[in-house]
């Protein structure tokens, strides 16, 4: 029973250590803001709810502590983590920052361009 | 620029249920465990300042009608009549008192005296950051 309650929170941490890291290699080797954000938002939340999974079990497992807090935790960047690289990315596109020059098509230029001219600016 | 934001105000109907009731829960388990008044406070100030960036300022004020200067003074009438409740008992200033007590639903709970000191302090520490954040937001 320990040595699989081993193996299940070892297992966790270091998934979600290899997610984190390659979130960090993408923030590094990916060219433009939208693709970075695509690499941090995706991998870096899974990463940090594997780690917290893994926690959670070594703590119920081995010290027989039952903490709803760590599953609550999970819940809460499996809600927001998403969300705020939606807004962060969408509010960057907003002001203009430009994508990678090898990117073929931009869908929301149309509806953001309709929206102006609906609202009037410039 | 008016932009649809239904995906932010979606997230943060639910997000607030959440930080508010774990606001909740470390007021309470301030006694045996990290946590407290001050952090609960803090944390069910950040609950409503989500709805402040998800929302409007004027929309959040319909829906919590809360005068928040006087939220700081009901928190300190409170944490002062806890302390001085033993001065009328006929012991020294802030003695508190605890005993256990078994509730219908929730069973033996020891109730202490100090919850209520850590209630005011709640409701200061709530009041006094959602001043600080209306009167600079408010920018008239």
């Amino acid at each position: 029973m320990t040595i699989l309650a081993n193996i299940l929170v070892v297992f966790f941490i270091s998934v979600g250590l290899l997610f984190i890291v390659v979130a960090a290699l993408g923030l590094i080797r990916l060219p433009d803001l939208y693709t970075r954000a695509h690499a941090a938002s995706k991998s870096s939340t899974l990463g940090v709810m594997c780690i917290l999974l893994g926690v959670f079990f070594h703590f119920w497992l081995k010290e027989d502590h039952f903490n709803p807090s760590i599953l609550l935790g999970v819940l809460f960047l499996f809600i927001t983590g998403p969300v705020g690289a939606h807004i962060m990315t969408r509010s960057s596109y907003l002001a203009g920052v430009k994508a990678w020059p090898g990117t073929v098509r931009d869908d929301l230029k149309e509806e953001i361009e309709t929206m102006k001219k609906e609202q009037g600016i410039k | 620029m008016k932009t649809n934001d239904v995906i932010l105000q979606f997230t943060a109907k639910i997000v607030f249920f959440i930080i508010f009731f774990y606001a909740v829960h470390i007021f309470f388990a301030g006694h045996y465990t990290p946590g407290g008044g001050f952090v609960g406070g803090l944390v069910t100030s950040c609950a409503i300042v989500l709805l402040i960036i998800a929302f409007d300022l004027k929309k959040v004020q319909s829906i919590l009608p809360i005068n928040y200067i006087y939220l700081v003074a009901t928190g300190l009438i409170v944490a002062l009549g806890t302390a001085t409740f033993s001065m009328i008992a006929g012991k020294p200033f802030f003695t508190h008192s605890f005993d256990y007590f078994n509730l219908p639903i929730l069973g033996k709970t020891s109730l202490h005296t100090a919850a209520l000191f850590d209630f005011g302090v709640y409701l200061v520490v709530v009041g006094v950051t959602m001043t600080i954040i209306q009167t600079i937001g408010e920018d008239e």
